[in-house]
């Protein structure tokens, strides 16, 4: 069992989860991720670590609620438990001195570049980062952002925060202003990360994405994870979850993730009527 | 039983194990055979003839009392039986249902020689249902500790075995397991209609109360390197039974496409993961009613998989083998109860690409026949394709099933262990010292993916060049 010390919403539906776990706390690096599992009845869902206190023994995780596991994820409070936490999985980011680093999150992707944007400004290099979000409420983790960025920019499709539009037009003005890049980044859903990967394709600039194909053990035993990148088969638990950009069949990936989607949705849809009849129990209960 | 003379021994008939009805099992994941009364125990226990050399106990890879505990169970005392065979086997129960005894004690049997061998395996496994069921299950003597910690890495058949002997020895014991629960290919890869995993961890409670400890959810080569286990953690020597767990692909067209497995992903999902209850547990497995489904493969683990498949509800589940049915490495039991279920074998045939529509998910398979040619380094005979005799077969759901090789994730963390070319751990076949002072391998990790009872042979093997190891200190 490992015990959430910490819960607080970021934005609706995002939360942010200190767990105990000081194993992983003392050996994760930027990039690599645990695999969780709620409960005797649960799935096993792969998870970015998005930092760690080695001194206190936790590790955070920045969940999104889409479908039933990450909806039920973010019912729980500080002093609840999950009941498996296993990790650090998957291989740690590259980073070295590249020289402008800009990193790339869209959405909660933003929580997972994070710690590697940490890394890389560690690393001394100047650090740009582009963080996308449906709206202005929903932007995550600014403050946290500008203090590892030499340069931070918030992108909101609605232009109600920041830059109007999306980060790929973001980064393209970059680019056309005449900024020389080194190294992108790019964390979020797989449209945003293959709009990425396709602006800076023309211009050769090194970009790396971390992929998000479905898991089940994350130990490189099943293959459920496999994606294609520069023709051939890689696991994305262990060989990656971070690939070049440039190779990645991001379509196979797309394609692949929706293998269960009727299958999440039933899931999701039996929750929510549980919980209702949950509330309307309590509700009852609260009245008599 | 010294009423009876050999030659009234050997007029009865091996009995059978009650079976579940073909038709029935195939919809559902209990238990296909149902063992033994205590009186078929007795009477088939009758059939052995009391050799003064048994032959049987070399055949078995741990050397159980083969003879000393059909005695006991001729005698009907079934306890006195079960307790004889864990002197040597922890975990009777799982071996009498999964090992291979038609190739290991059986084989070696004498009643064989003129007709069917005596019923070691089912006799094993009666007495150790019986145990079970009694409610009072025996816990083995533990020598006082003498202080000195060994790691295990793997709670599969290897690990538990050794960390069983090792424990009796009076070691400090923990093994470290990757997964959420123990038992490793006994949980994640046998079906349920093979082997109950309620039986898997009553067995490992076993060990947990003679005292080993457990620790899931641990995945050395990330959490602790082998040489932090040994430097920081303070374990005085460490066993490496992690398997061979990776799955190879075919390497062919189509293989990403949706609806296509590996067999440990499929296994997982189902065996593990429960998902053939979803969604009452969370992991989801696509649907096969009314589906056609492909196996390639011809092993154990093909047979298990395509017999999934039929209680997930396949319309048609095909096993799609390069070799002909004589090459098969499946038990020749499982093959029998594949094909009583329903399974279509496609032999001397081969996947040459899996074809799928435009949204990404498989809808066939183009096949070419096969024909055998000599005989390869395996010693059976190569298979070669038949130009022209291609043939594509409309399915659903395809599961990869041939073979596995060895995780690279504790090997690639310490590169002081020596790898063969293939990735397999490289120890003395005697001691089973690897190349790295104070750690020995076993199971899988060594061999290549192999059968439950010569990984539990392994780790016996292993906890005994451990144990002369720490008393004397020479390596």
């Amino acid at each position: 069992m490992f015990k959430i010390v910490k819960a607080e919403f970021l934005a609706q539906d995002i939360k942010l989860f200190q767990i105990e776990a000081p194993r992983i706390a003392k050996k994760r690096k930027a990039g690599q991720f645990v695999i969780i599992r709620l409960d005797e009845h649960g799935e096993r869902i792969p998870l970015t670590i998005a930092d760690s206190d080695p001194e206190k023994g936790t590790i955070t995780i920045v969940v999104q609620g889409v479908g039933k596991t990450t909806k039920a994820l973010n019912l729980k409070e500080t002093g609840d438990t999950i009941m498996d936490v296993v990790g650090p999985l998957g291989e740690p980011s590259h980073i070295e001195k590249f020289g402008t680093a800009v990193s790339i999150g869209g959405g909660v992707g933003t929580a997972i570049a994070y710690p590697t944007a940490k890394a890389l400004k560690e690393a001394g290099n100047y650090v740009i980062t582009i963080n996308g979000a449906r709206s202005k409420d929903l932007v995550i983790l600014e403050e946290e952002m500008k203090q590892v960025s030499d340069e931070a920019y918030i992108t909101t499709d609605d232009g109600s925060y920041g830059f109007h539009g999306f980060v790929t037009q973001k980064l393209q003005a970059l680019i056309d202003e005449g900024k020389k890049l080194d190294f992108v980044l790019a964390i979020g859903p797989i449209p945003m990360m293959k709009a990425v990967a396709d602006v800076t394709r023309p211009y050769g600039i090194k970009t790396v994405v971390s992929l998000n194909p479905i898991m089940v053990d994350g130990t490189g035993m099943c293959g459920g994870c496999r994606v294609i990148v520069n023709g051939q088969s890689k696991f994305a638990c262990v060989d990656g979850p971070e690939f070049d950009a440039h190779g990645v069949d991001f379509h196979n990936l797309a394609d692949r993730n929706k293998m269960y989607s009727v299958y999440e949705k039933e899931a999701l849809e039996k929750f929510e009527h549980e919980c209702k009849l949950d509330k309307k129990i309590e509700a009852i209960e609260n009245a008599g | 039983m010294n009423q009876l003379t050999p030659k009234e021994r050997m007029k009865i008939p091996r009995h059978s194990m009650i079976e579940q009805d073909p038709a029935e099992r195939s919809r559902n994941f209990s238990e296909v055979n149902l063992g033994y009364t205590p009186e078929l125990a007795i009477e088939e226990a009758q059939r052995c003839l009391q050799c003064p050399k048994p032959t049987c106990v070399a055949g078995c890879p741990v050397n159980i009392q083969i003879k000393d505990f059909i005695t006991l169970i001729a005698e009907g005392d079934f306890i006195g039986a079960v307790k004889k065979i864990k002197e040597d086997n922890a975990l009777p129960a799982i071996c009498g249902r999964v090992c291979p005894q038609e190739e290991q004690c059986e084989e070696a049997c004498v009643v064989g020689k003129r007709g069917e061998p005596v019923a070691i395996g089912y006799l094993e496994r009666f007495v150790a249902d019986y145990e079970r069921e009694s409610g009072k299950i025996d816990v083995p003597e533990v020598k006082v500790s003498n202080g000195k910690k060994v790691a295990i890495v793997g709670s599969g058949p290897a690990g538990l075995s050794c960390a069983k002997d090792l424990r009796e020895k009076g070691y400090e014991v923990t093994v470290f397991e990757a997964l959420h629960e123990l038992g490793g290919v006994l949980v994640y890869g046998i079906p349920e209609f093979r082997l109950p995993k309620e039986i898997v961890r009553t067995e490992i409670d076993g060990l947990k109360r003679m005292g080993v400890k457990f620790e899931t959810d641990a995945i050395i080569g990330r959490v602790f390197t082998v040489d932090e286990l040994m430097e920081e953690e303070g374990y005085d020597a460490v066993f490496l039974g992690v398997g061979a767990g990776l799955p190879w692909f075919l390497g062919i067209e189509g293989e990403n496409l949706n609806g296509v497995y590996s067999a440990n992903e499929f296994l997982t999902r189902v065996n593990l993961m429960k998902a053939y209850q979803f969604p009452e547990y969370d992991s989801p497995i696509l649907d096969c009613h009314n589906k056609n489904v492909a196996v390639f493969g011809g092993g154990n683990t093909a047979m298990d998989a395509v017999r999934t498949s039929l209680r997930l509800g396949a319309k048609n589940a095909y096993i799609v083998y390069r070799r002909s049915e004589k090459e098969m490495p499946a038990r020749v039991e499982e093959i029998k109860h594949a094909k009583e279920e329903g399974v279509q074998f496609m032999l001397l045939t081969n996947p040459v690409r899996l074809i799928g529509d435009d949204e990404g998910w498989l809808k066939g398979m183009e096949l070419i026949k096969m024909e055998l040619g000599e005989p390869d380094e395996s010693g059976r005979r190569r298979p070669i394709p038949i130009e022209g005799s291609n043939f594509t077969v409309d399915i659903d759901v395809a599961v990869i099933a041939i073979g596995n090789g060895p995780n690279p994730l504790v090997t690639q963390t310490t590169p002081e262990i020596e790898t063969s070319r293939r990735g397999t751990i490289v120890v003395d076949p005697e001691t089973m010292k690897t190349s790295k002072k104070g750690v020995f391998a076993g199971g899988d990790i060594v061999t290549g993916g192999a059968t439950v009872i010569l990984a539990m042979g392994a780790g016996r093997k292993a906890a005994a060049a451990i144990d002369h190891y720490l008393q004397n200190g020479a390596w």
